[in-house]
């Protein structure tokens, strides 16, 4: 059992590290930003050097409920960053109104998106879910005085709740009919003969894990939730979640229902195309820019689908590498969001407000631009290459159709990206002011470094990204 | 050949200056664009002089394992060599006929177009198929801020109409790609170019690519974004994009379609006729009825795409010769004459025909330039379009003479809507008082047109000095589609030449002797 302990050191620091915080919320107030926030990424920071001081570690802890693995690793290290990055940036947003739970809340839920990425088990899967579920509902409605904020966590808790309750149902399924909660069992049972009540598990369990990844169509929360939260949160629900839901229906496909590829694979397909051409469409008459985001996150959350329908290693790797830049440039260009504010500082989300920003911020306009070409996949920007090798994966997995299908959707995506780069750039300047941000230097660092990441300079990491996200692949292998 | 990266160097100045003109303002912009764009094209000069004819069949190589997954490799042949000359000449010409004529956000107008040489110098250069992808590409996005923010009226429909149409066409070839290298295990395209890829499959990927290429090219039915595209963008766009992006599709269609997959492109070779064909009637026909000076050109430039296909597609050494002339020719003439519809543009600021007439009385000079472009675009013996049209016409008979009856037909119709277009805007009586006020040719104009004008002639009088760099590249494709090719109808016999003189016939023979290997 110690020995078990000392193999989920990024878990027990998350844990302790979030009842720090909690406790300077609690007995110095909520106006030590500074302290508490400081907690917060320390914790995020020495929970990460844990993870990569188990870098090459590969083994199971408490039975066999949970890996600790390369997988694992790179998920968690993709969720820390965004979890970062989400509580940086929260103090000016909420400027008077911070709180300490922002932070504890944000940890709390990376330490559930940990376990989520790491289970090898029905039970900790579904314990790192609600774990994670339960902060991030909180997170939803954190601005409590705002209608909007409200409305959008009692939306996402109750379809959570729905979702969950499917997932539930589908992991009481499996369980009846393979006898075990454990991913490697019901892999051996699978198998074998399939009967309707494995094939109904199957079925509401992806149901269940579709809707925490929102493809289509379990993606109708998804809009609402986006915009009513508070940008910071939805920057957040935008990153880290997809990132361990991903990771984790990654885990479900391909550990425990590896051997039913027939089952899975027409399921995960119909979810891909699904979600690639809805994500496009209903992105295309949004005049806000958080529901825009949404609809562009549901619809990347089919590209990488892709790459899972092929089921191979270099399928998961390139779920991984698109994990990655999409995170990179999903943070961008919130980040970018945040920095909308008009002269009197409110924020500004409706699109036609972004007319003409190329030449009130040329900058800030020209990482937008460098991020919206990046969603669709243009290429030289960084982008295509994520996009390039889930197709590559579905090519070589002779799923030559669904790749044609995924990519010619992708033309339709592309419509509504440029569509924002077009109000930028061609478009006259709109009335709404938006003067430069408040000087903040992290914000906009991040802005420019993830810009010029997407930009070429990616490509010089592909090297390393390969390796990285072979190794961390292979562990399902 | 001295192991000097000069094809990087060539994608750095221009790429540098752009980042460069976002940052030193409106007035400085231009200059460092221009001197940019002039060192380029000293450094193709620099190149073109070194370049070994009838060495080896790549040159200048460069190689980088920077990407791990895919090389950074670059390298040229002949045929390249040619179509980046051909970007570098014109650069320094777009961006002085851009001098005045852009007064809103110089800055970025100047980097775009630096942005459009870089993409430009690499696609013709790269030598691994990802890379060649990617800058393909990625000549989108620089072309839809061109034509978006600095576009004519209804610019925001063309920019989204160029985009994503062409973007609809270029994702197929993606697909195609990834099997490509999943089947043959490379990347490199000199060795893909001599990979024989198993025929039934060749059907497919050699479909993907034409998906892509003939909408880039653009061919009949999908050449529907190309007159927006052009109406829309100004003078200078226009130009780079007659001038250099359509030679995108036909350096694709030489390049990866004919020697990749040389079994399909003998089956599907009646597609390719079949919708060269049409094109040339019908988009000639179109271009006759045409109000507007510059959708009149831009139809003219989908004919005379054409007549290109169909002289790659002829399969042999004087149609491809002569579809590679066509293409540098009408790189040259068509931005020369679409910088002629901007010289009067810039005067009257509209592009109707009936607008103008009896140019000749006021600006002369002006009249004499239009008037040699206009026979060049017609192919009058002594300039550029001759050459090509003569040359590709000679290889379609030989394949199939009612191609070439076809489209022999699209020239005669090519000289009518040429010849219509120049009596109405040049001759006639000056009857209109802004049309009297217009001043001649000044200095700028004068010097973006002399360079224009003299390679046209240059090309017509000595097209040796284009076709020798390219003669041997031609030669190796032939060669490579010789087991597919079709008999043609034409049944030519040799005659009885008489002995031939000295000139000329020594390199022909040895070049030919060095590109067969």
């Amino acid at each position: 059992m110690t020995a078990d302990l000392m193999l989920i050191w990024p878990e027990l620091i998350l844990t302790i590290g979030g009842l720090i915080t909690l406790m300077i919320g609690t007995f110095l107030g909520d106006r030590q930003v500074g302290l508490y926030q400081l907690s917060a990424l320390l914790t995020l920071a020495a929970a990460a050097a844990a993870v990569v001081a188990l870098f090459g570690v590969e083994t199971t802890v408490f039975s066999g409920t949970l890996s600790v693995d390369g997988f694992g690793g790179f998920a968690k290290l993709l969720i820390y960053a965004a979890s970062f990055v989400s509580i940086l940036i929260a103090p000016r947003f909420f400027s008077g109104t911070m709180r300490a739970e922002y932070p504890t809340l944000i940890l709390f839920a990376a330490l559930g998106m940990g376990i989520m990425a790491s289970s090898r088990d029905l039970m900790t899967l579904y314990v790192g879910l609600e774990l994670n579920s339960l902060a991030a509902y909180v997170l939803a409605s954190f601005m409590r005085t705002d209608d909007r904020s409200s409305e959008a966590g009692l939306k996402y808790f109750v379809l959570g709740a729905l979702a969950s309750g499917m997932l539930l149902y589908g992991i009481s399924l499996l369980y009846g009919f393979t006898g075990t909660t454990d991913f490697a069992g019901i892999a051996k049972v699978l198998g074998g003969e399939l009967n309707i009540g494995l094939i109904f598990g199957i079925v509401f369990v992806l149901a269940g894990l579709g809707f925490k990844i929102s493809a289509v169509p379990f993606h109708m929360w998804t809009p609402d939730v986006y915009e009513g939260a508070p940008t910071p949160v939805t920057t957040f629900f935008a990153s880290a979640p997809k990132v361990a839901a991903m990771a984790l229906m990654t885990r479900v496909v391909i550990d425990a229902m590896g051997p039913a590829v027939g089952a899975w694979q027409q399921i995960i397909i119909f979810l891909a195309l699904a979600s690639i051409i809805l994500g496009a469409v209903g992105a295309i008459g949004q005049k806000n820019i958080k529901r825009l985001l949404a609809y562009s996150s549901i619809n990347n959350v089919g590209f990488m689908l892709i790459g899972l329908a092929a089921g191979t290693q270099q399928g998961v790797e390139g779920v991984l590498t698109y994990l990655l830049v999409y995170v990179v440039t999903t943070l961008g260009a919130f980040l970018v969001v945040l920095q909308l504010r008009d002269a009197d500082g409110n924020q500004i989300e409706s699109i036609p407000a972004l007319a003409g920003l190329s030449q009130r911020r040329p900058g800030l306009a020209a990482s937008m631009a460098v991020f919206m070409f990046s969603l669709a996949g243009i290429p030289p920007l960084f982008g295509f290459w994520p996009k390039y090798l889930v197709f590559e994966a579905a090519v070589n997995a002779n799923l030559v159709p669904l790749a044609v299908a995924g990519i010619v959707a992708s033309v339709i995506g592309a419509f509504y990206y440029i569509a924002i780069i077009k109000k930028m750039y061609f478009d006259d300047k709109s009335d709404t002011e938006i003067p430069a941000g408040g000087g903040v230097i992290v914000e906009d660092a991040v802005i420019t470094a993830s810009a010029l990441w997407l930009s070429v300079i990616g490509y010089l990491f592909i090297p390393v990204l390969a390796v990285v996200s072979a190794s961390a692949a292979a562990v399902l292998f | 050949m001295s192991g000097f990266p000069i094809l990087s160097l060539m994608l750095a100045v221009p790429t540098v200056a752009a980042i460069l003109c976002l940052f030193v303002g409106d007035r400085m912009s231009r200059f460092v664009a221009l001197g940019a764009t002039l060192a380029t094209f000293v450094l193709g000069c620099v190149m073109w002089a070194q370049f070994d004819i009838g060495g080896a069949q790549w040159q200048f190589t460069e190689r980088a394992d920077l990407f791990g997954r895919f090389q950074y490799a670059l390298g040229i042949d002949g045929m390249a060599l040619m179509l980046i000359m051909l970007s570098v000449f014109l650069m320094p010409l777009c961006i002085l006929a851009s001098w005045d004529a852009i007064k809103q956000r110089v800055g970025l107008y100047m980097a775009m177009f630096l942005v459009m040489e870089t993409i430009m110098i690499g696609v013709f250069c790269a030598q691994d198929l990802l890379l060649f992808y990617i800058f393909f590409e990625a000549g989108l996005i620089p072309m839809y801020f061109i034509i978006g923010i600095w576009g004519g009226a209804n610019r925001i429909y063309a920019a989204f109409k160029f985009f994503l149409y062409t973007l609809l066409g270029s994702v197929l070839m993606l697909i195609a790609i990834i099997a490509m290298i999943h089947e043959a295990g490379t990347t490199d395209i000199p060795t893909l170019l001599v990979y024989n890829f198993p025929p039934e499959m060749q059907i497919w990927l050699w479909l993907a690519f034409f998906a892509s290429l003939a909408v880039k090219m653009p061919m009949w039915p999908v050449h529907t974004w190309l007159p927006d595209a052009h109406v829309q963008a100004p003078t200078a766009g226009s130009m780079i994009l007659a001038g250099v992006l359509l030679k995108l599709g036909a350096y694709g269609f030489i390049r990866f379609m004919m020697p990749m997959f040389p079994d399909a492109s003998a089956q599907l070779m009646w597609i390719v006729f079949g919708l060269s064909m049409i094109a040339v009637v019908y988009t000639s026909l179109v271009a006759l009825v045409q109000s507007d000076m510059k959708k009149l050109i831009a139809y003219s430039s989908v004919a005379h795409m054409a007549i290109v296909t169909a002289g790659l597609f002829a399969f042999n050494q004087q149609g491809i010769e002569g579809a590679l002339i066509i293409m540098l020719s009408h790189g040259v003439v068509s931005a020369a004459l679409f910088f002629c519809v901007g010289v009067i543009y810039d005067r009257l600021h509209t592009r109707e025909i009936d607008r103008y007439g009896g140019l000749a009385v006021n600006m002369p000079a002006y009249a004499l330039f239009f008037m040699l472009f206009t026979m060049a675009s017609i192919g009058l013996p002594g300039t550029s379009g001759f050459v090509g049209e003569f040359l590709s016409l000679a290889g379609i008979y030989e394949a199939s003479s009612w191609v070439a009856f076809v489209c022999t037909t699209g020239i005669i119709l090519g000289a009518a809507y040429m010849l219509y277009l120049y009596r109405r805007v040049v001759f006639g009586e000056l009857t209109k008082d802004d049309v009297k006020a217009m001043p001649d040719l000044n200095p700028r104009e004068w010097a973006v047109l002399a360079p224009l004008a003299a390679v046209a002639l240059w090309m017509g009088v000595y097209p040796e000095s284009f076709l020798a760099p390219m003669r041997g590249d031609v030669t190796t494709v032939v060669a490579r589609l010789a087991p597919a090719k079709p008999a043609g109808d034409a049944h030519l016999a040799a005659g009885k030449p008489k002995p031939a003189k000295a000139h000329g016939e020594t390199t022909h023979g040895s070049s030919h002797a060095g590109g067969v290997q």
